[in-house]
This record gives C-alpha cells, structure tokens and sequence, in this order.
C-alpha cells in the first residue's frame, strides 16, 4: 500500500486536491444541467406526476409571444451593459492621478458596487417613481409632463439597465484601476519621449497593457447582464404587462412564482438562457486555453 | 463566555421542565402566513382552543405573507405541519388534485357546516368533497372619498352610468375619477371581475374563469367597452405604483374612488380617514335586472396529507368553524365571519355594509386569481394592464388570451 503511495504520489496528489471542488462542481452544476435539460421534456407541476411531453415545451417556447420580450430585452441589456466597460475605463484613468484625497474620491466612486443591488433597485425606482421622484419631478419641469419610466414599456428596460450599469461601472473602474497600477512606466517613458501623448498614448502604449483587465471586464459584464434578475425583480416584477421581462426572469416566473410552477417549461426556458451563455463561456474558455498554451 | 454558557444552560433546563410539564400534551403544528394583526387575532384563538383542550398543545409558525406561497409547496412533500392556510377556489385545486390536501367532508358533516358555511360551502367543494375550512372573508367594493365628492359637487351613483358621468366632474376638478396601482396587477382583476359580473352576470364569469368561454366571445368584448369608458378617467401610471400608494392618492384627495377590498379601510385610516370622510359603496349596476353577484375572497385552514395529528388537527377546524369563534375572530380580524350564525360589530360601517353586500348577493365569486387557474390569471391580469394603458390593443390581447386559454385547460 504505502509503497503504491510513494510510485504514484506525483500523479495522484493533485487529483486528491482537485477532488473536493470537482465533486461540489459535479453535484452544484453540472448534474443540475442534466437535470434541467431532461425537466424540460416534461409536464409538471413540482408536486403532482411528471408527464413525459417530448419537445412540446420548446413547441410553445417558438410560438410564445413572452419569450420573444425576454430574447429582445436579453439582448438590449447584453449591448448596452456593455458601456461600463468603456465608462468605467473612463472613471479609472480620471482617477489614476495623485491629488490630496484621492483615495476617498476612489472609494466614493466604488461605493455603488457595494451596495446591495436590492438597495440599488429600490433607489432607482423611487428616483423614477411617478409623483414625486427626483427624475419625474424633472422632466415634468422640463417638458411639463412627467413621464412615469417604469410604467412605459418603451423606457421600462432601458430604465432598469440604467441602475444596473451604476453599481456595473464601479466595479469595471476597480478592475482597471488595479490594472492601471502594473502599467510599466519605463514604457510610458519611452513612448513619451517618442512623442506619443493622449489619445494616441492611450491606445498603442496603455490599452494593450490592460488587456487582461479588459478581459475580466468584459468576462463579468457579459455574464452580469445575462443573469440581470434581481433588478428587473425588484423595479418592475416584469411588468408593466411583461414588457421588462428577461428570461432568467421570465424562467423564474413560470417555474417558481406565484403564477408559476410550470417546471418544465422553466426548464425549458433555463435551456435557451444555458445555450446563450455557453456561446459567450465558450469563447471565454477559448481565448483563455489560446493565452496559456501560447506562454 | 462563562454568562453565555450558564445561560444556556438555563436555557436547557427550562426546555426540559417545560417539556416534563407538557408530557401529557399531544402537539399539533400550523403553517400560517399571518400579517401582525391577523397573527394576534389568531394567538387568541389558538389561546381559547388550548384553554377548552387543554390536552392539545398548538404550535404556530408564522410565515412571511408572500413567501408563504412559495414555501407551502416545500412544506407539505417535505416536512407537512397539521394544519395549513390556504385559499378556497381554484386556488386550493392544484393541492387538491395532487393529494396535498385531506379530505374533510366529515368535520362538514359532523358539525353541520353545509348549513352554517352555507355561503362558502360551494368555493370549499371540490369533487362533491370539502377540503378545509373557511374562517373570514371580507367584501370587494368601491371605497370613495365622501369630501372628495362633497368639493366635486356630486351624488354617489346608483348605476354605471351615473358614476361615468360623476367622473367627467372629477376631471374637471382636477381628480382622478378612479385609482389604482396595478404594479402588483392583482388589484385591476377586481376591477374587471366587477365589471364582467355585473354586464354579463355571475355564471358567464365563472365559465370565463373556467375556460368554457371564449375570450374573443362579445359577451367579453361587452365588459371591456364598459372599462374603456373609465380608463380615460383612471390614474395615469398606475402600472408604476403600489395599491398602498393610489390608496394615499385616495387620501390625499387627488383620487375619488378605489375598487377594493376591505382590508384596505386600515390603510385609508392610517393615512388619516375617518368614518366620516371614507364612503363604501357596492359596485354600481350595469346591465339592468341582472342578479348581484360580489366578490368574497375567502381564508381557509387546511390539513395537509402528511398531517401526523389528524383527529386533533379535524378538532381544531370544528373550532374554527364555530359561530361564537368566528364571531370573536373576524372583530378582531376587522373582516367578517363565513358562519352564518356570527355576528358582526354593528358600529364598523365598512363591515356592517360589507356583511349586508354580502348576505343580500345572489353569489359569491372568490376573486380573478382564485377563480381561474394560476396561469390563467397571470396571463389575464398581465392583459388587464396592457388594455388599461393602450386600450387600442384590445383585440390582439383578447387573442393572445384566447390562444393561452388554449394552452391552459386541457
């Protein structure tokens, strides 16, 4: 046995390491994945019987009026979600310089991420709220007619996206702040003394050193705006009639609220939304095998 | 440290005596989802029913009000209490259907309920069996501001008619005719259920609710062109609030009337109405002669399958069911009492009102979301709302109900 052990050592320790994790990833999400791909050939209820229904559910999913809100607003929110990357690029060099009291300056501008997105939520909505919120108080001095965003279904999701991206830009500034401390400033040096300055600087000398920084930023926010549940939650509940609805959302609603309990059309929906993600984690996982394999 | 350790101590040893003292005691265990003033009203009673049995030990837990809906479904395959709340209507059917729920049909029988339940016996039955057993229900009707009408220089209307034409004066004053916040949705469904009933009549309701009706039939087409003739007159953006707010709208006077139900009085009172400035008034007539139907959501106890103290848990709903507890309940409760032998406090105008609407209906129905199955009635309130802010659209939402309709009851 123990001389079993002292051949094999090498080889086996570092799966013995790797067991812990691999076994939480087993049974948190990869048998889940299974689990709801097979859920969603059926009819059921979470309490009664299970009836086998082949593909019915993704039948209705093609026909399903709802389902085409949530692919929209997915969309709408996967672009415009986006923007904190180059906002928070924005914030990170405006405050990568050294005056008296930066640092609370940095820690004011992060302060939004650490707030809890239910507080962000709530915030927002009282900021949009008809009546008497700051945002409807101003454009009704403005234009005269205050304009209820979250009672139109033509502002609702960019309305919600807006308090997304607030907490979404901090974070994205943290990340390239700390990228903006690596940059090797014999490079900056060398590129100044060759004239380079600006936009120019920014581009060709400091951009390319970001790169990994841009990468995490993109990486979070993609997946961020994929899985934008709490907000749309908290501000809307979907509505007004549906239309900020988004399908991680929209599979909450038919698998687990109060209307719900369809588990297999959710299921079905959760399907969808774990094909969507995968072309983005596929591509994530690509880059990052090409990065390793090329050092 | 050493505080903390004794005082666990104490802790422990008191947990034993209380144990020894109670060993006698059989346990019965209720999941409830009890907002504060229920949940008072309830420990009393749960205090009296201990005092006439005092060999039965009840244990409540209480749960947060929407959270319960999620969690009954955890707690009855997983770890069942006795005694459960829930809903009468469609809404008990899928707890019905899977077996979740008891059939007790004999509490029914033993104690006479068919006859002192009477009113709520038919929303309880499922299968020619009852299910549970009612406790409270409470009126749906038009809530009003009486100073709001005094300013506006109009008279409380009798028909739909008289309340339209009231509305083209509250405009002019400047208030909303009607409020509501539909953020929720579920309070617009009142509106519309008001409105189906009294245009098409109770039984077209509930073969709407049903789903034997079409939602492109012009019957349904009717009660839309009825609500088409408020919405002008309704809040603007009231997809973007909370009934709790259009209820300050009512109280602040920037609203005339509220379709409601009664547990919305604490409310306007909170925010500072009286008896004399807040009106009740039954939802107006539409089409003449039709008999008048009102909306009674109805609370229910029940005992889930997995009940391990059956005879005990069947004890505590004849107790429940009692005229002298309902009558003691429902004061406390500020609703009103499913046995017809309670009485109610003469002195309240909203549930003396309330019980008078409700004794003198032709039938009862238990509201939109409990009448027609769950996804039925997300789908309708969602219709509701759309319709209320584009009503331009009616046709394709009919359609596209028609066509879950479809989906639904199969």
């Amino acid at each position: 046995m123990s001389s079993y052990w002292k051949r094999n050592q090498l080889r086996i320790a570092p799966w013995l390491f790797l067991a812990p994790g691999a076994a939480m990833f087993l049974v948190y999400v990869i048998i889940p994945i299974f689990q709801s791909l097979s859920i969603s050939f059926y009819d059921w209820d979470g309490l009664g019987e299970a009836v086998y229904i082949g593909t019915e559910n993704y039948v209705e999913l093609i026909d399903d009026d709802a389902f085409y809100t949530s692919l929209k607003n997915n969309v709408i929110w996967l672009l415009l979600y986006l923007l904190a990357v180059p906002l928070g690029l924005f914030l990170a060099i405006f405050l990568n310089q050294t005056v008296r009291g930066i640092r609370i300056y940095k820690s004011l501008f992060f302060f939004p991420f650490v707030v809890s997105q239910v507080v962000v939520g709530l915030m927002f909505s009282w900021f949009y709220a008809p009546n008497f919120g700051l945002l409807y108080k101003l454009i009704e001095l403005v234009t005269g007619n205050g304009i209820a965003i979250l009672a139109e279904e033509d502002y609702v999701t960019y309305g919600i996206i807006v308090a997304g991206l607030w907490p979404q830009i901090a974070y994205v500034m943290i990340l390239y702040i700390t990228g903006l401390n690596n940059i090797a400033p014999d490079q900056v040096e060398a590129a100044r003394l060759d004239g380079a300055k600006g936009l120019k600087m920014l581009w060709y000398v400091i951009l390319p050193q970001l790169r990994p920084a841009t990468f995490i930023a993109v990486v979070v926010t993609v997946i961020g705006a994929l899985r934008s549940f709490d907000l749309v939650s908290i501000m809307t509940d979907g509505g007004p009639y549906g239309s900020s609805r988004v399908l991680s959302f929209y599979m909450y609603e038919q698998a687990l609220s109060e209307y719900g309990f369809r588990m297999g059309y959710g299921a079905a929906i959760a399907v969808v939304l774990f094909a969507i993600m995968m072309v983005f984690i596929s591509g994530f996982i690509w880059k990052m095998w090409r990065d390793e394999t090329e050092r | 440290m050493t505080h903390l350790k004794t005082g666990a101590l104490a802790f422990a040893a008191a947990l034993l005596m209380s144990g020894s003292a109670f060993a006698q005691t059989r346990a019965l265990s209720y999941n409830a989802d009890f907002d504060p003033t229920p949940l008072a009203a309830f420990q009393a009673l749960i205090a009296d029913f201990e005092a006439e049995n005092p060999d039965i030990k009840v244990t409540l837990n209480n749960f947060d009000h929407e959270g319960y809906k999620t969690a009954i479904r955890n707690f009855l395959t997983a770890d069942s209490p006795d005694l459960a709340n829930w809903y009468a209507g469609n809404r008990m059917a899928p707890f019905v259907n899977s077996g979740q729920f008891l059939d007790v049909s004999d509490v029914w029988t033993d104690n006479g309920l068919g006859d002192q339940l009477a009113s709520a016996k038919a929303s309880m039955t499922i299968d020619g069996k009852q299910w549970g057993v009612p406790y409270t229900y409470y009126q749906w009707g038009i809530y009003y501001n009486k100073d709001v009408y005094k300013a506006a220089g109009v008279e409380v209307p009798t028909t739909w008619d008289g309340f339209i034409e009231n509305c083209a004066k509250f405009q002019a004053a400047g208030i909303d005719c009607l409020t509501t916040g539909s953020k929720a949705l579920w309070p617009i469904a009142g509106i519309f259920d008001y409105l189906n009933m009294r245009t098409n009549g109770y039984e077209f309701h509930m073969d709407l609710t049903a789903g034997k009706v079409a939602w492109t039939d012009d019957k349904v087409k009717a009660t839309f062109a009825e609500w088409a003739k408020v919405v002008p007159y309704t809040t603007e953006n009231h997809a973007a609030i909370d009934w709790q707010d259009a209820a300050a709208l009512l109280v602040q006077g920037k609203a005339a009337n509220y379709v409601m139900g009664n547990f919305a009085v604490a409310t306007f009172k909170e925010g500072g109405m009286t008896n004399d400035s807040l009106g009740f008034m039954v939802f107006p007539e539409i089409t003449a002669g039709l008999p008048r139907a009102e909306e009674a959501p109805t609370d229910t106890i029940h005992i889930p399958a997995g009940a391990k103290n059956v005879d005990d848990a069947k004890k505590f709903l004849a107790f429940v069911a009692r005229a002298d507890v309902q009558t003691k309940l429902n004061a406390a409760l500020g609703q009103l009492p499913t046995n017809k032998g309670a009485t109610v406090d003469a002195a309240d105008p909203f549930i003396s009102a309330g019980f008078e609407s409700l004794s003198g209906a032709y039938a009862l129905a238990q509201f939109f979301d409990r009448d027609a199955p769950a996804e039925m009635a997300k789908a309708g309130m969602e219709g509701f709302q759309e319709f209320m802010v584009k009503p331009d659209r009616l046709d394709a939402i009919l359609e596209r109900l028609e066509k879950a309709r479809g989906n639904i009851y199969k």
